[in-house]
């Protein structure tokens, strides 16, 4: 109980590509976040920002860049990067500050403007950087997500067509959400008629880049019941662990995993939200909706299995009965996903709390999971970042 | 491709695309990882100061070759042509990728799968073997890389 912490408000700016500063995007995600919580801007004590690595300087300070935007009022600033798990290292920051007693309330803030195109690596001969020789040798970030989801294809008799289910199940998911950047009603016959990427996954079942922002405040538990937010949603747990060696699965922009011929090989994916269970004191079972990062369609059914909320090998067979919809016994991405927001980096995390925070406080207009009681997240991103959160009521 | 072209490509000499990944032997190459002297671990690319076991404060590696047969864990392939530093043909011609197990190292290595084979000729299990291919060539040579080959084509 005592690793709790409140979540008073939050924020999010639509998803979409709209070309603006990813400033204005923090700055609005994080109005509303304020006026949501009731607390006043002046009475924040901390802001943690997620950093963007693609906006310039601004962005490597994000922290700081919001708290000016929002009006200097003397809060402490942290800025903190971990890939896609950006904005749920600034969560851990805010929350660290606040169950030591260092502050009572912070604001969490992520926001990205994504450039056109394919994230290409930097120029030059460079061939000590893993990174460069991948893509030298025609590695892409898709091949990845594809080996992945060919693995399940062979191992577990996945098809395309489950793959392609996924996607019709996000994009009925997002209609409703006025923050998702695709709202259309994909169906399958949509998906098999978009082009082939990488073999077995087309382009309908690769997520896009985006911009967006996404913004919490959070606060402790004594300082919500001091303001009559004692049923506010709580942050019961935040894990951020890294990998363990050997490393079983090949992951970007890596050639060979580790070698598991001396140490045992271990799955990353699936550690991620085994210490929020540990930490939050519940287990898979007591899961009511969950948050996943959906980079391919394929991935959604990968991480069903990392949050145990299957056997190993299940969760197409949960996908074809229908339980990980709106209205199944467990849904999976009630927001729409990745599938119908894109990436945002650092906002991405921050925006799957925000989800389950509507999901639990029953606001999750056209989207709602009923008597959701309990939510979990889950991603992964480059160089050994990832995260897993768990909300409950 | 055509005759023409493969008689000009024999003209130019043959460099590794990547020196000291793999050995230049168009019979048998081995990609050359490297091994902690001290717990055993394999690498690949190679390690060469501070071996990444959390068990192990070994800081020496001698240079190894790697075994040169493996199974398939997954393939998949690449229809767009990827950006810089991948040097395409013109037009981009697709090819297929596998994920390749290495028994005795208990690593999983990618690579291209040679020209020809696709990606509806592999299966997850089946035994390939390490050959060297052109990657790309330039006006002064032919850069080979290391590639997967169905054993039983």
């Amino acid at each position: 109980m005592s690793n709790e912490i409140a979540i008073l408000g939050v924020g999010m700016h639509p998803w979409g590509k709209w070309g603006k500063n990813f400033v204005e995007y923090g700055v609005k995600a994080a109005r509303d976040a304020i006026q949501d919580s009731g607390v006043a801007w002046k009475d924040v004590q901390f802001v943690s920002g997620a950093a963007t690595m693609r906006c310039g300087y601004p962005g490597y300070v994000a922290g700081a860049t919001f708290a000016q935007a929002l009006g200097w009022q003397g809060a402490e600033v942290n800025t903190s990067y971990a890939a896609c798990a950006s904005g749920s290292q600034a969560l851990a920051a805010a929350r660290a500050k606040i169950l030591s007693g260092a502050c009572d309330v912070a604001l969490v803030v992520g926001a990205d403007t994504t450039p056109k195109g394919f994230l290409a690596p930097q120029k030059g001969e460079r061939p000590d950087d893993p990174d460069w020789v991948r893509f030298r040798l025609g590695i892409t970030n898709p091949t990845y997500f594809a080996l992945y989801a060919r693995r399940r294809m062979e191992m577990f008799g996945d098809t395309q067509e489950d793959f392609a289910q996924v996607k019709v199940k996000n994009a009925e998911h997002g209609f409703n959400n006025p923050n998702a950047r695709y709202k259309k009603k994909f169906t399958a016959d949509d998906v098999a008629a978009s082009a082939m990427v990488a073999d077995p996954l087309r382009l309908m079942d690769v997520c896009a880049t985006s911009d967006g922002g996404a913004a919490l405040v959070v606060s402790s538990v004594d300082y919500a019941k001091k303001i009559g937010r004692g049923d506010a949603v709580k942050v019961a747990a935040v894990s951020t662990v890294t990998p363990t060696y050997a490393s079983s699965v090949i992951e970007m922009p890596d050639l060979a995993t580790d070698s598991g011929a001396v140490v045992e090989a271990q799955s990353f994916r699936a550690a991620l939200p085994q210490k929020a269970y540990e930490e939050a004191g519940i287990g898979p079972e007591d899961v009511s909706v969950a948050e996943v990062y959906d980079l391919s369609t394929a991935l959604e059914l990968d991480w069903i299995e990392d949050l145990q909320l299957c056997e190993r090998g299940q969760a197409a067979q949960m996908l074809r009965a229908g339980d990980t919809r709106l209205g199944g016994r467990l849904p999976v991405n009630p927001s729409g996903g990745l599938a119908c927001f894109g990436e945002a980096v650092p906002a991405q995390a921050i925006a799957q709390v925000c989800e389950l925070t509507w999901q639990l406080r029953g606001q999750a207009e056209g989207r709602q999971v009923e008597n959701a009681k309990v939510g979990i997240t889950a991603n992964q991103g480059l160089f050994g970042h990832g995260s897993s959160v768990i909300v409950k009521k | 491709m055509s005759e023409e072209t493969n008689a000009a490509a024999e003209q130019k000499p043959q460099v590794p695309a990547l020196e000291g990944w793999f050995t230049m032997d168009s019979d048998k190459p081995h990609l050359l990882g490297s091994q902690c002297t001290s717990c055993g671990t394999y690498y690949f690319p190679k390690q060469k100061n501070f071996c990444k076991n959390p068990h192990c404060e070994g800081e020496e590696f001698k240079e190894i070759p790697l075994s040169r047969t493996g199974k398939v864990w997954s393939f998949t392939n690449a229809c767009y042509q990827p950006p810089e530093p991948f040097v395409s043909p013109e037009p981009f011609v697709p090819y297929t990728i596998a994920a390749v197990e290495l028994d005795k190292e208990k690593m999983i290595v990618l690579g291209q799968v040679i020209t020809g084979v696709n990606v509806s000729d592999l299966k997850a299990g089946m035994e390939m073997e390490l050959v060297l291919e052109t990657l790309f060539e330039d006006d002064e040579s032919e850069k080979l890389t290391w590639k997967w080959k169905p054993v039983s084509a």
